[in-house]
């Protein structure tokens, strides 16, 4: 069971976390370095469908979509996963055989976590057993913002020892979450119980992934290496919707993290609409003019 | 021979950016005093007091956490949109009453006081806060800070100087305001807002009703969100009525008698402190 | 040499082809551009190419009585006779200008001086508006800033500037002396002229009446004859110490008025309990900003003993991620060093250090083969007796100590002829008051550095100065108040 020395975590400025982050998007990514920006954030990406009316014939065409992006433009990569909730991962599971393309499940009473720790970790053995790859958890902010960091982390560990040989995405909601410092904290939290990803929202709730939150959540990641020598990745969701976005945060991982961190094994997008915008700017740099969005599938 | 035709204007309320009609539907008629020109006037209800309030406030924590360089930034650019449209608004303060070369220096004044409060935006901060003295280990230190909504029953005897003297320092200091214009001369309040509307300035900062003050200073004097109310008259009943009703949630109250707004002495810094809050605060000094 | 990388960026060159540059520029007086009285010329290069970008006429002394005579009639029979709102709306004009135009002056600025076009592009440019903008203001606003005194203006004032910020420099001189009611004779760095003279073009279009600004060019005997000038009534310089003192002694007993802005070493410190990760950013900005030319650079780093491991690894991390290169590329942070005579001081200080037994760490950045450059350094195991920890480098040059205790840290801040800015942080708040009340200097950050803005005054303590500018002190340099 993990627990947090919580005089050890670290100060954390909010002003200057926001004016590093806009030295970083002051970056300026073009020809070249951009056409193999967007290749590297489209094999990132985990395609997702979270919504209360999804149904077979949905996650079917989100599936073919994810290993056929746009036929005009051969030669370019799968995405790195399909996110969807427990229920459609036989389905799931069944379209994507073959492509190598990941199934990740959304598990624990997700987006809320309001549930008994029983009936959560009963959910992440069922959809293990159904074939996911991946595993993206929810942690219990009340719990957390009441300062019971120890009953978030138990959590943490026992839905870890429950995904077996699936990796865990740990969600933080960092949009309840508020301040960095209460990032910075559960992110702590979550990678000394055991997640191999820590991931910042469910795209339920507004703010989702913003800039500072993510480039806190990579310092601890660094910080976190620095100490146990362990390489954790990290997933913004929510909120990110064109490719120059995914840009700037490529950029923020390489200046932060470095090159080794730009693989779909440490980095991942968790986005529905990001992977068109990506194509139409793949399209505009190939061909010199601007895209409609008439000529890319939507699924 | 083939006369053109012109298209008239009509003149609707300002509110959160827009420029709705009233929505009671009813009409002041206005007429020059030559008699040849017909206005139709919108006679602002209640609710649309109602509305524009809920406006300002929603305008008002954004407004004043913009930066002071920005505010200052804005207003400079409301003054060089007033002057690129000299002509419409000589236009109507000749119609209203005055002649071209009082006109010209009403205009004149008019964008000159709006610089100059455009100039106090990220300055008078400097001249009114303070670090006190205080003889315990402290570090002290005094701000002005914005009130949030002022409500404001503009001069009568002005269409535009005396209107954009009420308006600009209020808004320089960080503040939102719904304000009546001139019952017996509202052209150029409602011309002033196409001037905002191409400013920068966001929609529910400055919120414009026309209409009778005897229908609408009970409401604005009343309203338990307004934080200031500014009340520019002579009329010792409204006065009165202002100051009583200012009571209920203990508003600023601001009067401004009848005055000549064209003499210098009546622009000043003390005018955005009145409508500012005074807050202060303690820090400890040590290791 | 650097490691290879997944994802290296690609050159992004900012574009030129929009910015109108002259082959020739003459002297700025009584609202022309004339030649000098002797026809002479100088060179103004692009230290990032050593490529001649221009000719500058270079004034003599009867030059300076032309302009100081042009800025003198100006002041007695245009500029004291206006309204100071009318003033005000002048400088409102530059400023407006400056804005519309500000890609071009980024461009020159970068191309002149060696600094990114980002830093001029995002920072130099945008303030020097503001400084007009804010500076405006204030003309007709005077009698608010002092209380019980009367502002009056001087008459006709001299202004020397320095080539790290040459445009910027401008716009902190020009803009208080105008809003007080002076007129003035300028003049830029000789390495840096190109901004001002385009600055002169907006003064021109802004119809500024006159003779109330005039922008004279040339290097350190150009600046005698100003300083020595019978009728100028004030001198504003900004520059090394050594001059302001040449300048103090020439006007000894002449009654002249001066501001001096001077050299500096100043330190930042980190405590234990600081944000560590915003701390050497703010390190990496302290010092590299700017290639280290700037005169409150954070050249003296201070950290405490139980986080320095942490904090100098990171730091050292951070520095090579630095990408040092073509000031015209968007994502250049370190530009060029503005001139050989500054690159050489720069290479002696650093062997300076060596001998002297210190440690050097520099990043691996390969580095071009024209032009003046010089990699981020840093120096560990070296003490307040070290010279490059004492003396004032003006390079991207740190010199790394650690300490115990915040007593002895606030005497080894203090313990200097300096005393510009100073660096402090810290996630306590009162530790915050306690040591910037402490420390002896002009302009302290908390849990920043190297941030300016028109309203805040800036000026040093001790052999960094006298005298502020910005904000209602800065107002006061130009002013008589009775």
């Amino acid at each position: 069971m993990g627990s947090i020395n919580i005089q050890k975590t670290k100060a954390i400025d909010q002003v200057n976390t926001q004016e590093r982050v806009s030295r970083l998007f002051s970056r300026s990514i073009k020809k070249e370095s951009k056409m193999q920006a967007l290749y590297l954030a489209l094999s990132m990406i985990d395609l997702t469908t979270l919504e209360g009316k999804d149904s077979e014939g949905k996650v079917k065409q989100l599936c073919y979509k994810a290993s056929h992006l746009h036929y005009k433009h051969p030669g370019l990569p799968y995405v790195a996963a399909i996110c969807v909730y427990p229920t459609m991962v036989p389905i799931a599971k069944k379209e994507l055989e073959g492509t190598g393309i990941n199934v990740a499940s959304v598990a624990t009473a997700f987006p809320s976590g309001m549930a008994d720790i029983n009936a959560k970790l009963d959910e992440v053995k069922s959809v293990v057993d159904a074939g996911a790859d991946e595993v993206d958890m929810v942690i219990s902010r009340g719990r957390f913002l009441n300062g019971d960091y120890d009953y978030v982390s138990d959590e943490i560990s026992q839905v870890k020892d429950a995904c077996g040989k699936a990796h865990l995405k740990v969600i933080l909601e960092t949009g309840e979450l508020v301040t960095l410092d209460n990032v910075q904290l559960a992110s702590d939290i979550a990678m000394e119980a055991g997640a191999d990803f820590i991931k910042t929202s469910t795209g339920k709730v507004s703010p989702a992934a913003t800039p500072p939150v993510v480039l806190t959540m990579l310092e601890a990641i660094r910080d976190f290496q620095l100490k146990t020598g362990k390489k954790i990745g990290m997933k913004p969701a929510g909120g990110i919707g064109t490719a120059k976005q995914a840009i700037q945060y490529l950029v923020m991982i390489k200046e932060t993290l470095g090159d080794e961190w730009l693989s779909p094994n440490l980095f991942r997008f968790g986005a529905s609409s990001l992977a068109n915008d990506i194509l139409m700017q793949i399209m505009k740099q190939s061909t010199g003019q601007y895209q409609s969005k008439d000529y890319f599938s939507i699924d | 021979m083939n006369q053109r035709i012109d298209i008239q204007k009509t003149y609707k309320l300002f509110i959160g950016g827009k420029f709705p009609r009233t929505e009671s539907g009813r009409y002041i008629k206005w007429i020059d005093k030559k008699e040849t020109t017909v206005v139709n006037i919108c006679r602002g209800s209640r609710k649309d007091f109602r509305n524009a309030m809920v406006s300002a406030r929603s305008a008002s924590s954004g407004w004043s956490s913009r930066t002071a360089y920005n505010r200052a930034q804005i207003l400079y650019r409301v003054g060089e949109m007033l002057e690129g449209r000299r002509e419409q608004f000589m236009a109507e303060l000749t119609l209203q009453g005055l002649t071209n070369k009082q006109a010209e220096i009403e205009i004149n004044q008019s964008i000159d006081r709006l610089i100059y409060y455009a100039g106090w935006a990220d300055k008078f901060q400097q001249v009114f806060s303070r670090v006190n003295p205080v003889s315990l280990p402290y570090f002290n230190f005094t701000l002005p800070e914005a009130t949030g909504v002022v409500a404001a029953i503009a001069p009568d005897d002005t269409s535009l100087l005396g209107f954009v003297s009420i308006i600009a320092p209020v808004i320089s200091g960080g503040n939102s305001i719904v304000i009546l214009a001139s019952e017996s001369r509202p052209l150029c309040s409602i011309s002033f807002a196409e001037v905002l509307h191409t400013s920068d300035v966001p929609g529910g900062v400055i919120n414009i009703l026309t209409g009778y003050r005897s229908e609408l200073i009970e409401h604005f004097s009343s309203h338990m969100d307004v934080n200031a109310i500014i009340y520019c008259g002579n009329n010792i009943d409204d006065q009165k009525l202002v100051e009583t009703n200012a009571a209920l949630n203990v508003k600023h109250v601001i009067q401004f008698p009848i005055q000549d707004w064209s003499n210098d002495k009546h622009q000043s810094p003390y005018h955005i402190l009145k409508c500012q809050e005074t807050k202060t605060t303690w820090h400890p000094i040590g290791f | 040499m650097t490691k290879k990388q997944i994802w290296d960026y690609s050159p992004a060159p900012e574009s030129t082809d929009h910015i109108q540059l002259k082959d020739q520029y003459d002297l700025f007086i009584n609202g022309e551009f004339i030649p000098a009285v002797d026809g002479k010329y100088f060179d103004t290069i692009n230290p990032s190419n050593e490529k001649k970008i221009a000719e500058v006429a270079e004034a003599g002394k009867a030059d300076i009585e032309k302009a100081v005579d042009s800025a003198q009639k100006a002041y007695e029979k245009t500029w004291s006779k206006m309204h100071p709102k009318e003033r005000g709306k002048y400088i409102y004009r530059i400023a407006r200008l400056l804005q519309e135009r500000e890609r071009e002056f980024s461009v020159i600025e970068t191309m002149d001086g060696g600094k990114p076009i980002r830093e001029s592009r995002d920072v130099d440019v945008p303030l020097a508006a503001a400084h007009f903008f804010y500076h405006a203001g204030w003309a007709d606003k005077l009698e608010y800033a002092f209380p019980g005194r009367v502002a009056k203006p001087l008459g006709a004032v001299g202004q020397i500037i320095p080539w790290n910020f040459p445009l910027l420099m401008a716009a902190w001189k020009l803009a208080p002396a105008l809003a007080t009611g002076n007129t003035v004779v300028l003049k830029p760095a000789e390495t840096t002229p190109l901004t001002a003279m385009k600055l002169a073009e907006i003064i021109q279009e802004a119809d500024l009446p006159p003779g109330v600004v005039n922008i004279v060019n040339g290097a350190g005997e150009t600046g005698k004859f100003l300083v020595d000038h019978g009728d100028i009534n004030k001198i504003a310089f900004t520059g090394s110490t050594d001059v302001g003192k040449y300048i103090m002694k020439s006007v000894a007993g002449s009654g002249k008025k001066y501001t001096l802005e001077l050299g500096g070493k100043a330190a930042n410190i980190i405590f234990e309990d600081a944000p560590i990760d915003q701390a050497v950013e703010g390190i990496i900005n302290a010092i590299f900003f700017n290639q280290g030319h700037v005169c409150c650079a954070g050249s003296r780093l201070y950290v405490q003993e139980g986080v320095a491991d942490e904090v100098i690894a990171k730091l050292q991390k951070r520095m090579e991620s630095l990408i040092v290169g073509d000031p015209l590329d968007k994502n250049t942070d370190i530009g060029a060093i503005n001139s050989k005579m500054q690159l050489d001081k720069i290479k002696m200080y650093v062997k300076l250090g060596k001998d002297e037994g210190g440690k050097v760490h520099q990043t691996a950045c390969s580095l071009p083969k024209k032009g003046y450059w010089f990699a981020p350094t840093i120096f560990t195991d070296v003490s307040q007796s070290n010279r490059i920890v004492q003396e004032e480098i003006f390079g991207p040059v740190l010199a790394i100590q650690t300490f115990r205790t915040v007593d002895e840290v606030i005497t080894k801040a203090n313990n200097s002829p300096y005393g510009l800015s100073g660096g402090v942080w810290t996630d306590k708040g009162s530790k915050i008051f306690k040591v910037t009340q402490d420390i002896r200097a002009g302009v302290i950050w908390a849990n920043t550095f190297n941030k300016f803005d028109p309203a805040s005054p800036f000026g040093g303590y001790k052999e960094s100065g006298v005298g502020s500018e910005g904000g209602i002190e800065g107002l006061s340099g130009y002013v008589n108040l009775v």
